[in-house]
């Protein structure tokens, strides 16, 4: 019968069994959350964990501040529906030097998302932090274990990885080390959106598409989501024009791309997907930095 | 998306029914079973270009990603002009410097029959520990061997080689197909290269071959206790993954290693209750009577439940720079149990190139041997050709908290069946009340010339006086007799203390305070005996005279020795001495005479223990 089990239930099992080993074993976990679909995904999965238990470890949003208004709504109530404590943090370093994604670029990352998760894991004394991401997603992923060691000032060596042996974790670690635990790491993107359509997982609106206020930057076309704060930062007023259009992934919204589409269901967007020619993280900037090995890098700095 | 010409591109996806009928396509997709399967095989023989190419053809590659691949070609790559497929799965920096593999890549490509998963294992040795780790969650194996040109003549010759090898491990079906990753013969389509073979491409081998879970599912029921979930005083589950078997509202099941017996009366989800759930699922189970159950224990068929032992015969391969040490205590972590677990000295090693046993004292990085161990307390197991959760186990450095070793257990050893606890009349308890004060160990550590045996001997003339009834087991005296057979190696160092701790153990099972008075170096070998003493009878005394004093005092002379290599292993002059980091009581012998620390240690003692008794 086990045959019979599909390759998305096999998934499901194995990030639910990761979820629980971390529970029993590390010492105060937390969920990273940036309210996209992969983050719907495992909060999904983190509810039917521990059902009927809420999960017993909180959320944890690294808010860089400049996210879309639709995914600040949609995590308020995501997350009373779990009944799971919200921690959002900022880093109040980087909203003092007015750090933001036109002026700075890359720092704006850096100091929001990097540095932010550093400082909101430190302050509270997190030892293990769920992240959502996916080996398919990036080359550098693709080279990471479930449990990832972080050291005491949260850098990451890729050459000296634990071996990690069947579905046996070794979450044991020297004091003042962390870990980041990747339950979702061998889901696809295709497996995701899968999951959300049979799941019914509420994600942000912004995956479907929809007329929306856009502009153009630097080549590619961005979504004018908070108008009057956009115009102050750029020091000029953006062409605005009405397309239809949607995200496939969601970050800050004046570093993530939109593309032009009509995919307004979810089998729609499914198959506009899987029919594209470019991937995923192609709307996403930091993947470039650094000649190609801009995620290796940040992770070796903390990045999650 | 790219573009591929292969007649067989077509089998992984079906752009025209995703363009025509989702809805379809969803539901094919949503049906498919997973294959995971690794590459292996000898450095350079074109593993990871085999990978880019699978994922190459099954048009997983997107257009910006191409993009980028054909840059690195032309920078870094290893095929002239051509695209290397290598680099889309070597993807730290340091493997695309140097053009080898170093951790695992998984990658994932769909046909229309399965889901795959693959990892893509380093070849090298010293990488051995990645390639296991790739290797573990595998269904199958796929050994890629080196470039022939197209000679039929040297392939069955390889492949006949390779029958013959096969065989010799335990590997009873195998398939051999003539393939390039570089070219693409014979990847998705028939090649007009390799004329003599007339069998399937690889990935109608891969999408047809049986990974053999369902067998899994036939096997009596087994699931590892991850977590008690207890939201409140009305609800009580047990949660975890079913390893084998499969289990129902209303199964008898028992819960090891205690034994007892329940049956199941819910299988809780967020979804709802299921009347059924197999091998490979997540699941939570209450029980109709509140027996005790917690993480580690294991919940299984009520009339047909696993062995439970305390020794064992196993495969280990070691991951360490650091050699395995015999007697040493490490973490072993086997399905949810945690245990701590002693090697013996290894049986012997298996030379991987020709299989022959050979005999060993140790194992070194990369080693494969067999060899003995043993838990201080009993597991639920089964062997690992059974299988893999309850026959699978990983060994953690106690200090450094690594993964050193990881193994295979084979069977429990007769003598941990046979030989049981013979309970006796006269308790242990007993003992103590007529001697009327509370046994305990008194355990001094410190440096050779440190003050141990002389503050020991103070503190037991005390007790003495006062009526208690004491043993001072003292380093040098043991080695006279009960340890003469023992040497100074970190191997013998280490027995030679598990045989006083154990020592010490029965003599306050005979209700006696025990001092012992050894350097006992290691933390490891410290926490040991700790561990065998009940809470709280178990008092470390840290005599912490700095080296320089002690060498300065040298009233053996042995530091003179040590210093003229005259005499080997020497504690703090090459051998290490590990400081306890929380011992109970820690005596600095520059600041405090022997006397006085001997009444301070006297007064724990007396204070904490006597007005109980």
């Amino acid at each position: 019968m086990t045959a019979k089990l599909t390759h998305l239930q096999r998934l499901e099992a194995e990030a639910i069994h990761i979820m629980r080993e971390v529970v029993a074993e590390a010492t105060k976990p937390v969920m990273m959350h940036s309210v996209g679909k992969d983050s719907a995904v495992m909060l999904h999965l983190a509810r039917k964990a521990f059902y009927p238990s809420p999960p017993p470890f909180p959320l944890l949003h690294v808010d860089m501040t400049w996210k879309f208004k639709d995914m600040y709504a949609l995590r308020d109530s995501v997350t009373a529906l779990t009944g799971m404590e919200l921690i959002v943090h900022q880093n109040a370093e980087a909203r003092e030097r007015g750090i933001n994604p036109f002026d700075h670029g890359a720092l704006h990352t850096d100091m929001w998302k990097t540095e932010g998760l550093k400082q909101a894991l430190d302050l509270h004394g997190f030892d293990a932090a769920f992240g959502g991401a996916r080996r398919d997603e990036e080359k550098s992923r693709a080279k990471e274990r479930i449990f990832s060691f972080r050291t005491a000032s949260h850098g990451w060596d890729p050459k000296n990885q634990r071996p990690e042996l069947w579905n046996l974790y070794n979450a044991r670690k020297n004091r003042n080390e962390g870990i980041r635990v990747f339950p979702i790491s061998n889901w696809t993107e295709l497996d995701i959106w899968q999951y959300i359509h049979l799941n019914d997982v509420p994600i942000v609106p912004l995956y479907f598409a929809a007329i929306r206020p856009t502009y153009e930057w630097e080549g590619q076309l961005f979504m004018a989501d908070v108008f009057e704060r956009l115009e102050k930062v750029l020091g000029y007023r953006p062409e605005i024009s009405e397309r239809s259009v949607r995200f496939r992934t969601l970050g800050c919204f004046p570093l993530t791309g939109a593309v032009t589409s009509t995919a307004a269901t979810l089998p729609e967007v499914i198959q506009e997907t899987l029919l594209t020619t470019t991937s995923e993280r192609q709307g996403r900037m930091i993947d470039k930095d650094a000649g190609g090995a801009g995620m290796e890098v940040k992770k070796q700095q903390g990045y999650f | 998306m790219a573009t591929v010409s292969e007649p067989g591109a077509a089998i992984y996806q079906t752009e025209a029914l995703i363009a025509s009928d989702i809805e379809a396509y969803l539901d094919q997709h949503q049906h498919k079973t997973m294959l995971r399967f690794i590459t292996c095989g000898s450095v350079d023989d074109g593993k990871s270009t085999l990978i880019g190419r699978l994922l190459y053809d099954s048009k997983m590659i997107f257009e910006d990603q191409l993009t980028a691949l054909e840059a690195d070609s032309k920078k870094v790559g290893t095929q002239g002009a051509e695209i290397d497929f290598a680099l889309l799965v070597d993807g730290l920096a340091a493997e695309r410097e140097q053009g080898i593999t170093i951790d695992v890549a998984y990658r994932f490509f769909n046909t229309e029959k399965r889901k795959f998963i693959v990892a893509d294992c380093p070849g090298r040795e010293q990488y051995t520990r990645n390639m296991v780790t790739g290797a573990s969650t595998a269904d199958l194996a796929v050994n890629k061997m080196d470039l022939i040109g197209y000679d039929q003549a040297r392939y069955d010759e390889i492949v006949a080689d390779y029958a013959a090898f096969a065989g010799s491990i335990g590997i009873a079906a195998f398939t051999a197909l003539p393939i390039s990753g570089f070219k693409g013969d014979n990847i998705t389509a028939p090649s007009a290269n390799t004329a003599g073979y007339a069998g399937p491409s690889l990935i109608a081998h891969l999408e047809t071959v049986d990974v053999n879970t369902a067998v899994d599912a036939q096997k009596p029921l087994r699931l590892p206790v991850q977590w008690v979930n207890w939201p409140n005083l009305d609800f009580r589950g047990f949660s975890g993954l079913i390893a084998t078997g499969t289990v129902e509202s209303g199964d008898a099941v028992r819960v090891l290693p205690s034994g007892k017996t329940s049956t199941v009366s819910r299988i809780v989800t967020l979804d709802g209750d299921l009347a059924e759930a197999v091998a490979g699922q997540s699941v939570t189970l209450c029980f109709a009577d509140e027996i005790d159950c917690s993480r580690g224990d294991v919940i299984a068929a009520a009339d047909a439940p696993p062995e439970v032992a305390d020794q064992f015969e196993a495969t280990v391969v070691w991951m360490a720079d650091e050699a395995l040490i015999p007697g040493r205590v490490y973490w072993l972590k086997c399905g949810t149990q945690t245990v701590s677990a002693t090697v013996r000295e290894p049986k012997y090693t298996i030379n991987v190139n020709t299989l022959e046993h050979m005999a060993c004292k140790t194992l070194e990085l990369n080693a494969i041997g067999v060899a003995e161990l043993s838990t201080d307390r009993a597991i639920a197991f089964e062997a690992y050709a059974q299988s893999r959760t309850l026959g699978g186990f990983i060994l953690i450095d106690k200090i450094t908290n690594a993964t050193v070793a990881t193994g295979m257990l084979h069977f429990s050893l007769r003598r941990a069946q046979n030989v049981h606890w013979q309970a006796t009349d006269v308790t242990r308890e007993a003992h103590a009340r007529l001697k009327r004060q509370k046994p305990a160990v008194v355990w001094f550590t410190g440096l050779s010339g440190s003050g141990k045996s002389t503050i020991a001997n103070i503190v037991e003339r005390k007790l003495h006086a006062e009526g208690k009834h004491t043993f001072l087991l003292d380093g040098d005296n043991v080695r006279h007799g009960l340890n003469k057979d023992l040497g100074f190696t970190e191997a013998d160092r280490i027995e030679n203390i598990r045989r006083v701790g154990e020592v010490a153990k029965l003599m306050t099972d005979a209700g006696l305070i025990v001092l012992t008075a050894f350097i006992s170096p290691f933390r490891a070998e410290r926490d040991m005996v700790r561990t065998m003493m009940g809470e709280g009878d178990f008092i470390e005394v840290y005599v912490d005279t700095p080296l320089e004093e002690a060498e300065r005092r040298d009233v053996e002379g042995l530091y003179k020795k040590a210093r003229s290599g005259t005499l080997r292993n020497f504690t703090g002059i090459d051998s290490p001495y590990e400081a306890p980091e929380a011992s109970e009581i820690r005596v600095n012998t520059l600041n405090e005479t022997p006397e006085d620390a001997a009444d301070r240690i006297l007064a724990r003692i007396i204070g904490e223990w006597s007005p109980t008794i």
